[in-house]
């Protein structure tokens, strides 16, 4: 040590090698083995998590298949004044049918048409119908096409089948993410969708004010619970903790048909009420189907989330602490209400974002018992991806749920800070 | 308990008792007295049930049975929030999400004090375990010793008669510990505060208070002021859990002129003083003699000592003091101390010697 700090300079080794390249060098074979055991994890997520995420962010504004199904249509296109209301001319109703002849050979023109009948109904059918027509055409022999391809399907004569065509014929698009916030893109720019087709953005303010309506119920019906947890003896405590996470032990499917069972017009909420003659056999409470059924459903289901992180937090608040405030003068709510119930805090805003979190994203319960009203925005991306097959747009309200959760998360980092949430 | 009743009562247990499950009794039968101003201790091995009486005090506890009344008034049915008793917690107790200055000011926010009274008083509390410069911090930021401090300022910012410590210094290393007694006697005493003080620490208790009240098997075993409580122990139990003490078992042979004579297990006849009410002709007793009133060195043994044949099993050199286990009437734990002066022998194992003490040192007690 006296001999090395007299120098200037890096601290050097024993064997004359500076320190830090020999620290590690010592501590490679180390970091090798450490990271030889998280590999299998580390792998895992990334296959099983970045991966998925990262293709499906991708898949919302990738939009090749226009462009790579008629390319010398779209490149022409570029000449064409979309908004001068008029037809484009022969060049490229020509280039079309090169395009076309060529897709309907690698039956690619009605991949192509369910595409754009996302964005405007009736392509589908246009390409499809239009496509054994095309077939017989010669693009070297057959000009000029421009009455034959009209003829073929009046609608090649409309103005506003080539605007479609050149809107959407960018390679990345932002048209899933304008039709996800009930927006469309045109060629005069992004304009909203006409009114009855105005849906996601209510289903999104559905899907949030629903969401928060559960997290505050499963905290009101969890905090008490887990107060019970934290206080009771040992004994009563593991048995309501068994109570706690039985609904774990049964299939979510089962417990949301049983609600059904239990919530429906013949129902035995229903009956019992009638029988008592607290309700009139005619005027049976409405109570799934709707959004009271998701919430009272979800609620249940979401409950042990909340409860769970409540409970390890409030274990950690010793009871000296309220005998503390009691001493000092303090009457029973006050010291829950200015001791207690602040450092409880920590356990709430845990098992609030787990609880919204998990609901945002909630899909067989809503779809359940949530009937038309009670659905979520999930249930319209599950239908998108299995049912219409645009998974384009199902990817645009993923990404939005994904960016509406991050947003959540920072301003509750924001406001409570994240290093108050605590899950034991 | 040998206590009259007196006019300037403050704190008083009356025939208190304490059970659990109904079964098995905590506390049996506890009648203490305390004046005002008094620093009372109580001192017990765990499970003695010091502590419940203390929380029967505070009232986190209900007595069973018996009335427990301070300044004359039975508080048995007064929720522990309108007591108006401070306390401080083993733990400490601070609030964790406030600030020390918040702390402090909780129990003036709860009698609804003002808030310029209330920057005054916390200020004044601060300054008087000198913290003053500590007020915007968080408990987690001061060291154990620091957190002791706020804690007692909290328990007398608002001036409570009373204040109740359990086992406040428990968690401090041991001179930080011997610091904070002497402060805490000087300031229950510069305040003039009745304070009743729980540990199972004998030094803490010997030191700090006034009187100290042993507790055992749910009793008070004696209460008393140190010096009497280290010199007169009233039963075997007190003699062994204060200070170190030597025992010799035997049977009393008979009682002449205030002194016992015992007959040891090995034969030999000791005279003592016969102390607890158990020691008659004919029944066993155990005899203490404190370490220090042990003496070998023949120059030193006083006149009218009784004297015992000895071998020293064990010298131990202390600094200050030399410690000599020896073998004595067939007890191989006898110790005793011995002041390292320059003239006194140091003793080596193997080594017969005498030791001799005076009668009045040496106390008959219960078997």
């Amino acid at each position: 040590m006296t001999d090395t700090s007299t120098q200037s300079g890096p601290m050097l080794a024993a064997d004359g090698t500076p320190l830090k390249k020999s620290l590690a060098r010592a501590l490679r074979l180390q970091k090798m083995r450490a990271l030889a055991l998280i590999a299998p994890l580390l792998i895992f997520v990334l296959v099983s998590f970045v991966i998925p995420i990262g293709s499906m962010l991708f898949r919302s504004v990738e939009n090749g298949s226009v462009a790579e199904t008629l390319p010398l249509t779209v490149a022409e296109l570029q000449n064409w004044d979309a908004t001068s209301g008029e037809l484009p001319d022969e060049a490229l109703y020509a280039a079309f049918t090169t395009d076309m002849v060529a897709a309907i050979e690698a039956k690619k023109h009605t991949r192509l048409g369910s595409r754009l009948n996302y964005e405007h109904t009736g392509m589908s059918s246009l390409f499809r119908k239009s496509g054994r027509q095309i077939k017989k055409l010669d693009p070297a022999a057959d000009a000029p096409f421009k009455d034959k391809i009209i003829d073929i399907d009046k609608k090649w004569g409309d103005v506003e089948t080539w605007q479609v065509i050149k809107t959407h014929s960018v390679k990345y698009t932002n048209g899933y993410f304008l039709n996800a916030i009930d927006m469309q893109r045109t060629v005069e720019g992004a304009k909203a969708q006409p009114e009855d087709k105005q849906i996601l953005i209510k289903l999104f303010q559905r899907t949030l004010f629903m969401s928060m309506v559960i997290t505050v119920s499963c905290i009101l019906l969890g905090y008490p619970v887990a107060w019970l947890l934290a206080n009771l003896p040992a004994r009563t405590a593991n048995v309501l903790m068994i109570l706690v996470l039985l609904p774990f032990w049964t299939s979510l499917l089962v417990r949301t048909s049983a609600w059904k069972v239990m919530l429906q017009q013949q129902g035995v909420i229903n009956e019992v009420l009638v029988w008592l003659g607290i309700v009139a056999d005619d005027a049976r409470l409405v109570m799934i189907n709707n959004q009271l059924g998701t919430i009272i459903a979800m609620t249940h289901i979401l409950l042990p989330f909340m409860i769970l992180p409540m409970y390890s937090v409030m274990q950690t608040i010793k009871p000296t602490y309220l005998r503390a405030a009691k001493s000092m003068g303090a009457t029973n709510w006050t010291a829950f209400w200015r001791v207690y119930f602040p450092l409880s805090v920590p356990g709430i805003g845990a098992g609030s974002i787990l609880v919204f979190i998990l609901s945002i994203g909630y899909y067989i319960t809503p779809e359940i018992v949530g009937g038309t009203k009670g659905v979520f925005i999930s249930n319209r991306i599950a239908y998108h991806i299995s049912s219409s097959l645009n998974w384009g747009l199902a990817a645009a309200l993923g990404t939005i749920l994904l960016a509406v959760v991050l947003v959540l998360y920072w301003a509750y980092d924001k406001i409570v800070g994240i290093d108050n949430v605590k899950l034991g | 308990m040998a206590d009259t009743e007196s006019n300037d009562a403050f704190v008083e247990f009356d025939r208190v008792q304490k059970s659990y499950d109904g079964e098995i009794l905590v506390v049996k039968d506890l009648n203490l007295t305390m004046p005002r101003g008094e620093f009372l201790t109580m001192l017990g091995p765990s499970g003695s049930g010091k502590t419940t009486c203390l929380m029967m005090l505070a009232g986190f506890e209900t007595a069973t049975h018996g009335d427990i009344r301070l300044g004359g008034t039975s508080i048995n049915n007064i929720p522990p929030h309108k007591r108006g008793i401070g306390m401080v917690f083993q733990n400490y107790a601070l609030f964790p999400h406030m600030t020390i200055a918040e702390n402090l000011s909780f129990p003036l926010e709860v009698r609804k004090m003002g808030k310029s009274d209330r920057e005054a008083k916390i200020k004044r509390a601060l300054d008087m375990v000198e913290m003053g410069a500590f007020g915007g911090r968080r408990p987690a930021q001061l060291s154990g010793g620091q957190q002791q401090r706020i804690a007692l300022a909290r328990a007398l910012v608002f001036e409570p008669e009373l204040v109740l410590m359990d086992e406040p210094l428990g968690a401090l290393d041991k001179q930080l510990r011997e610091k904070m007694q002497f402060e805490i006697t000087n300031l229950a005493h510069n305040l003039g505060i009745t304070t009743v003080y729980v540990t199972h620490d004998q030094t803490e208790a010997l030191t700090m208070s006034d009187r100290v009240a042993v507790f055992d098997d749910g009793r008070i075993q004696q209460l008393d002021p140190p010096d009497t409580l280290y010199e007169e122990p009233q039963n075997s139990f007190v003699a062994q859990f204060i200070g170190e003490n030597n025992t010799l078992e035997g049977v009393v042979k008979e009682i002449n002129n205030g002194l016992a004579l015992v007959e040891l297990d090995d034969g030999e006849l000791i005279d003592c003083k016969p102390v607890h009410e158990s020691v008659k002709p004919g029944a066993r007793t155990r005899v203490s003699i404190r370490p220090e009133r042990v003496e070998y060195n023949k120059d030193r043994i006083q006149e009218g000592a009784h004297t015992l044949k000895a071998v020293v099993k064990e010298f131990i050199y202390m600094g200050d003091i030399f410690r000599t286990r020896l073998s004595v009437a067939g007890n191989d734990e006898f110790i005793i101390k011995t002041r390292n002066a320059p003239d006194v022998e140091r003793l080596t194992p193997g080594q017969q010697i005498e030791v001799g003490w005076l009668p009045e040192d040496c106390r008959a007690l219960d078997a």
